[in-house]
């Protein structure tokens, strides 16, 4: 794109006499974007968020080993860092490198599942609550509140203990016990614009409960939904990758990070790369989540940053 | 009311401010009560579905099929899932979690036995937590914008990023392994075992109360490291929170009133804004200790911590169901009580939060 092309999508877009309902969203994405841009850590978390999906894409292309197959076990085993192997072999002679990278895969698959899991449901549960009022809110609050008084990462365990582990059952647990602040979130929200009038008119034009919720509340809430998920992110891979250290998580050989620790941490004397390099994995990813998240809370949200 | 006719217009209104407050307080500890219901009802229902049958564990998968319907009927599963349910509360509600499989102990008694060691954990963690953490938030508020205010931003971003197993097994690696400045992982060494009788079940009390410093010494050697880290994390949240509030209260109006008066800068940030500040904040402290409790399971493992949350990982990697759920009920009822204890300590102390329910 030419310079003065940019100059015209950028006035076209901060145009404060939009012509379409598209030019005001997209005027809209934009004023955040550039509000967004001017904090360096919330761009350096974007970046590192990007990264972490660039090596989940191409892990195949970028790994130069197979992340599962080790290579020979009587020279090959705990090599330190080398030009061969950046962040050197585990136990096993697997190449550290590749099951990072391929590790980013199954940390991505938690991320994502468990937002797109509990996302609805809060989004569900919190709308309803709000919408209907009554007894539908207040029973539908007290189940909020039992689950959000549970300590989170106890209440997972008991559920993968029960269902048996495995990074399914890690992902379930962990999207069971993480839903209840976007009801909570959803419900005030709903709150806010129930009684409002063009919501009213909805009604009187006879649009069913189901229809107002999911074509005119849940659009509403949605956005800060979505910034408190992002904001949740580096505790469910947290979560996931404690699951995973215990041993209730992705099961070997799959390279799950947290599960590399635990199983490296034999070696922690020794050999101190081969626990240490998947633990700085989990702590830059989550690194890159709450800064990325604390920077979309500044722009949907001035009056809570300081 | 034992009130004279002359002072009834003076008393009512604090008889009533004094319903109000009762009436708010009754209905917390009735949402708490039907929270620990609820915790239950989860326990049992996690209880039912294991695709463990409780029947096939007890019997043996050679048993007849009379003698399996018999224990199915001893364990009283035959009975409605209701009935299940209140038999199964009035066993927990008597202290009943059942016989661990793994120990053969009573799960209630093993968890007697290995709490004091998460609790003395726990707590050394959270006053490290709040001894550092409030006087780093409040320089954070203070010369806000500032390098060490960045700091300490950044300083608590990596308390919230980094798994606490990896920090874990990272300071093993420095301090015990390279630099050799504490004890490794557990308790106490072998060789101080059995010389302080577990009185409080509180290794660092039990061991000055009885004289035996040496024992102290090496007990404080080897708590020391996982304390700080699980008070690293409460620092975290509690710094964070400590800046936001006090940024809050230097704001106000009173503040510049005190500077007016001429009280010293330290006098005003230390004896006006923080004592101001300190009612949230206690609640602050005791969500943060509650959630000590749940980073404990991941520390305990790695500094092999004999808690309740190694117990409760021990018991998990063996399938031992009972022990499980008696450990996740505990933990839940502490955890719901700190809440309580929170939330009723704001009351008491915040006289606008006093009256609302």
């Amino acid at each position: 794109m030419n310079p003065s092309s940019m100059v015209v999508w950028r006035s076209w877009l901060l145009s404060e006499t939009p012509q379409s309902r598209n030019q005001a969203r997209l005027g809209r994405l934009y004023r955040g974007w550039l509000a967004f841009k001017t904090n360096r850590l919330a761009v350096v978390g974007l970046s590192l968020v990007l990264l972490l999906c660039l090596m989940a894409l191409f892990a195949d292309l970028l790994s130069p080993y197979s992340p599962i197959n080790g290579g020979d076990l009587r020279t090959e085993r705990l090599l330190g860092p080398s030009w061969e192997h950046p962040f050197g072999t585990d136990g096993q002679a697997r190449d550290i490198l590749s099951r990072i990278l391929h590790g980013s895969r199954l940390t991505l698959l938690v991320v994502g599942l468990v937002a797109i899991i509990t996302t609805p449901i809060g989004l569900l549960i919190g709308t309803a609550s709000g919408f209907f009022g009554g007894w539908i809110d207040a029973s539908l609050m007290r189940l909020t509140d039992i689950f959000l008084a549970f300590p989170r990462l106890i209440l997972a365990l008991a559920f993968v203990a029960a269902l048996g582990p495995g990074i399914e059952n890690a992902i379930l647990a962990i999207a069971i016990t993480s839903w209840p602040p976007y009801a909570r979130l959803a419900r005030a929200e709903t709150l806010t614009i129930r009684d409002t009038d063009y919501l009213s008119a909805i009604r009187l034009q006879g649009a069913s409960a189901f229809r107002i919720i999911w074509g005119h509340i849940v659009p509403i809430c949605l956005p800060s939904v979505i910034v408190r998920v992002t904001l949740d992110m580096a505790g469910i891979i947290l979560t996931a990758a404690g699951l995973g250290f215990l041993g209730l998580g992705a099961q070997p050989p799959l390279p799950e990070w947290g599960a590399m620790v635990a199983d490296g941490r034999r070696f922690l004397i020794d050999q101190w790369w081969v626990p240490t390099v998947p633990g700085i994995a989990i702590f830059v990813v989550s690194l890159g989540f709450n800064l990325l998240g604390d920077g979309l809370r500044d722009v949907m949200d001035p009056k809570e940053s300081e | 009311m034992t009130v004279d006719g002359t002072s009834t217009e003076e008393k009512l209104p604090s008889s009533t401010t004094l319903i109000l407050f009762l009436r708010g307080t009754l209905g917390l500890f009735f949402s708490v009560l039907l929270t620990l219901l609820g915790l239950l009802l989860v326990t049992f229902l996690i209880g039912r579905v294991v695709p463990v049958d409780p029947v096939l564990a007890m019997v043996g998968d050679r048993a007849s099929a009379s003698v399996y319907e018999k224990a199915r009927i001893e364990l009283g599963l035959d009975r409605p899932l209701l009935e299940q349910f209140w038999i199964y509360l009035q066993k927990v509600l008597t202290g009943d979690f059942g016989t661990s499989v793994l120990t053969a102990n009573k799960v209630i008694d093993d968890i007697s036995r290995v709490f004091p060691a998460t609790f003395e954990l726990a707590t050394f963690g959270i006053l490290i937590g709040t001894l550092v953490g409030i006087p780093l938030g409040v320089m954070a508020a203070v010369r806000r914008g500032s390098l060490s205010d960045q700091f300490v931003r950044i300083f608590g971003l990596v308390g919230y990023s980094a798994p606490i197993f990896w920090l874990g097994l990272l300071s093993l690696l420095i301090f015990y392994a390279k630099l050799d400045w504490t004890a490794g992982p557990g308790r106490l060494d072998i060789s101080y075992d059995y010389i302080v009788s577990p009185e409080t079940g509180l290794l660092l009390l039990d061991s000055a109360l009885q004289g035996e410093w040496e024992v102290f010494r090496n007990t404080f050697s080897h708590i020391i490291l996982p304390a700080s880290l699980l008070g690293y994390y409460s620092m975290a949240y509690i710094s964070r929170m400590t800046r936001s509030l006090m940024l809050n209260e230097l704001n106000q109006e009173y503040i510049v009133t005190a500077r007016v008066k001429g009280l010293s800068e330290s006098r005003i940030i230390w004896g006006h804004a923080l004592r101001n500040a300190a009612v949230p904040l206690v609640t602050v402290i005791a969500l943060s200790y509650a959630n000590l409790l749940e980073g404990s399971v991941l520390t305990e493992t790695v500094f092999a911590w004999p808690g309740l949350g190694q117990y409760l990982t021990n018991s998990l990697q063996n399938a031992d169901m009972n022990a499980v759920l008696g450990s996740t009920i505990v933990v839940g009822v502490v955890f719901v009580g700190l809440n309580l204890f929170s939330d009723l300590l704001y009351r008491l102390l915040d006289p606008r939060v006093r009256f609302t329910r």
